[in-house]
């Protein structure tokens, strides 16, 4: 059997807390190829960030474990980059400092100043985000933050880029337009990416997988849909093709009938 | 706008029209703009130098109308005016003060001069002028005890509540120490400092006197707390998610700390620095009282025991400065707050 570029097995997490240990995950088994973008996708609270970060190396998997190209995960590192939910781009430093200072960390005696001067820029352009790279954080919207926070995730070029929720906090003509930027650096980079995230579109329109999980606590993967779409892909012409409205249909099923939120079953 | 006014352009240009008489009805829409915000601007200036000296003008009243009802063995408590007097005095002192010790010093040389001109092998003293010190002089003693107290105090206080913000264990272990510690009174701490002191601090020629050191250290000791506490918190509370960040970059300790945790913490440890200088200076005067250091506080305790009529209106002249001078030492923190603060635009008071 070959092995998997990133492979998650048989991870289960507990929590302590006042009444015991409270399970989040349980079991759970994934493989993930290079290059692959896999979403993860679930009602709130039934543990995929606990998955993201597990995969981080944030947390630590109480039974089971992640391997990346055959080596161990157990602590947070550059190769596993993330690009976090509310941007957390130090709001000290401005745009550029912010993804220098993860560059300078990830390159430190491999680029020389020039060279990293050079891969910053690269990064900023890539996102999109040349206008702005010397303005701080509080300066630009929260859509340009998400740019940044993806630029520095890219310029740590990791071997696995994770994503929670990253468009998550965006309205949706901001979150379109970086979907659509993300999908050109896809296109260019084909980075293996693992997304969270709560939007059915975003997941059909992204993914090469989806990975559907089960409400929690002890939530594990419910169905896996591979997405067969060929890229690149253009949301306008896919809003009307019948695969694509197939898939979606998939998902939505999966979230609103097989796993509606327990607090709706019993209304 | 109607016609008349149209007219009346027309004739008159407009800036020959004095623009007190324009009544408000005729007022273009710019104009009632520009006014509302001039009025604007008048509301804040009002706001903030007219009501302050507004309620110094009342104070002031109340001081000169009741201070001369009570009477006490040396006279009736002095106002304004009389505390002023005495403020020249101490002015007119010192200036005097300064005159002798020049006088001493030119003297001095005189006598040397001669001395070597008869033989020039001849032995010559230096002595340095020992007059008495005046109130300016005992300001100046205070000032630099108080603030390299408080930098002491600072360098060990802002590394160690770094040190055990980031360390939960080690908070738990210094914790019950700052509690037992932070509300002793400085005057608890003085005789032990003082003996301390006097044990350890043995030298022919020493670099400071003791009594600096006495009021030093205790204004240090009185002054860690605050400091220490509020940049544990302050580091303790740095958001999960830029230490999610720190970790994720693999940031070394100093890195993290230089980066991510200073900046974060800033506004929390000046929030400290700011409760522990207020608290040195009062801590100080105290000592100074008490251990008859020279300072403020041994002026004070001097007129006290001095006595004479005017002794009243000098104290009062140095509680107005030791009031003055707190106030200047917060204003000096709250601009160094602001110059090394990240966010320009917070609002800092």
């Amino acid at each position: 059997m070959t092995q998997a570029y990133l492979e998650l097995t048989k991870v289960s997490i507990e929590f302590p807390t006042p009444t015991g240990p409270f399970k989040a995950l349980d079991q759970i088994d994934l493989k993930i190829k290079e290059g692959e973008f896999v979403s993860l996708i679930g009602h709130s609270g039934c543990g995929k960030s606990t998955v993201l970060n597990i995969v981080a190396g944030l947390y630590q998997a109480t039974e089971g474990g992640v391997l990346l190209k055959g080596r161990e995960v157990n602590a947070p590192g550059a190769e596993r980059a993330v690009v976090f939910q509310n941007h957390s781009l130090l709001p000290w430093l401005t745009a550029y400092q912010n993804v220098e200072l993860a560059v300078k960390q990830v390159f430190k005696g491999k680029k020389n100043k020039k060279e990293m001067k050079e891969w910053i820029e690269h990064n900023m352009n890539l996102v999109h985000m040349s206008h702005a790279m010397h303005k701080r954080p509080d300066e630009i919207s929260g859509g340009m933050k998400q740019r940044v926070g993806i630029a520095r995730a890219l310029a740590m070029e990791p071997e696995v880029l994770l994503m929670d929720e990253p468009f998550g906090a965006l309205d949706a003509l901001t979150r379109a337009h970086l979907q659509d930027s993300l999908m050109e650096i896809q296109n260019d980079l084909n980075n293996t990416v693992i997304m969270i995230t709560h939007d059915v579109d975003e997941a059909v329109l992204l993914s090469d997988r989806i990975v559907m999980m089960t409400n929690g606590p002890a939530a594990t993967i419910g169905e896996i849909l591979d997405i067969e779409l060929k890229r690149p892909r253009n949301r306008l012409e896919l809003a009307d093709d019948p695969k694509y409205n197939h898939y979606r249909a998939d998902v939505l099923r999966f979230l609103y009938e097989k796993q509606r939120k327990p607090e709706e079953k019993a209304a | 706008m109607n016609d008349a006014v149209l007219e009346m352009k027309k004739i008159v240009p407009e800036k020959t029209i004095p623009e007190k008489i324009i009544p408000e009805s005729q007022m273009s829409y710019a104009d009632k703009i520009k006014n509302n915000k001039s009025s604007i601007n008048f509301g804040i200036y009002f706001k903030n130098i007219g009501i302050p000296f507004i309620g110094i003008l009342v104070f002031l009243m109340f001081w000169s109308a009741l201070a001369p009802k009570v009477n006490t063995s040396l006279g009736a408590i002095p106002g304004p005016s009389g505390v002023y007097q005495q403020f020249q005095t101490l002015v007119d002192e010192h200036v005097e003060e300064r005159e002798k010790e020049e006088k001493f010093y030119q003297r001095q040389e005189e006598r040397n001069a001669k001395k070597l001109e008869k033989n020039p092998d001849a032995e010559i003293k230096v002595r340095a002028y020992t007059g008495k010190a005046t109130f300016f002089d005992q300001i100046w003693t205070s000032l630099y005890t108080v603030l390299t107290g408080f930098i002491l105090a600072s360098l060990i206080a802002i590394p160690v509540g770094i040190i055990s913000g980031l360390n939960k264990t080690i908070y738990a272990a210094i914790n019950p120490i700052i509690q037992i510690f932070k509300p002793v009174s400085p005057l608890a701490w003085l005789p032990i400092v003082t003996m301390v002191v006097s044990a350890v601090y043995v030298s022919d020629d020493p670099m400071f006197q003791k009594s600096f050191i006495n009021s030093m250290i205790t204004v240090m000791l009185c002054c860690l707390w605050p400091t220490l506490i509020n940049t544990a918190v302050g580091v303790a509370s740095i958001s999960q998610d830029l230490k999610n960040v720190s970790k994720v970059l693999q940031l070394s300790v100093i890195t993290h700390v230089v980066k991510i945790v200073l900046p974060a913490s800033i506004p929390m440890m000046f929030t400290g620095l700011r409760l522990s200088l207020g608290i040195a200076w009062m801590v100080l005067i105290a000592a100074e009282m008490l251990a008859q250091n020279p300072g403020l506080g041994k002026f004070v305790w001097d007129e006290f025991q001095n006595g004479s009529s005017n002794s009243l209106g000098r104290i009062m002249v140095a509680v107005v400065v030791i009031g003055l001078i707190g106030f200047m030492l917060d204003r000096m923190m709250l601009a160094l707050q602001k110059y090394a603060s990240w966010d320009k635009t917070a609002d800092i008071r």
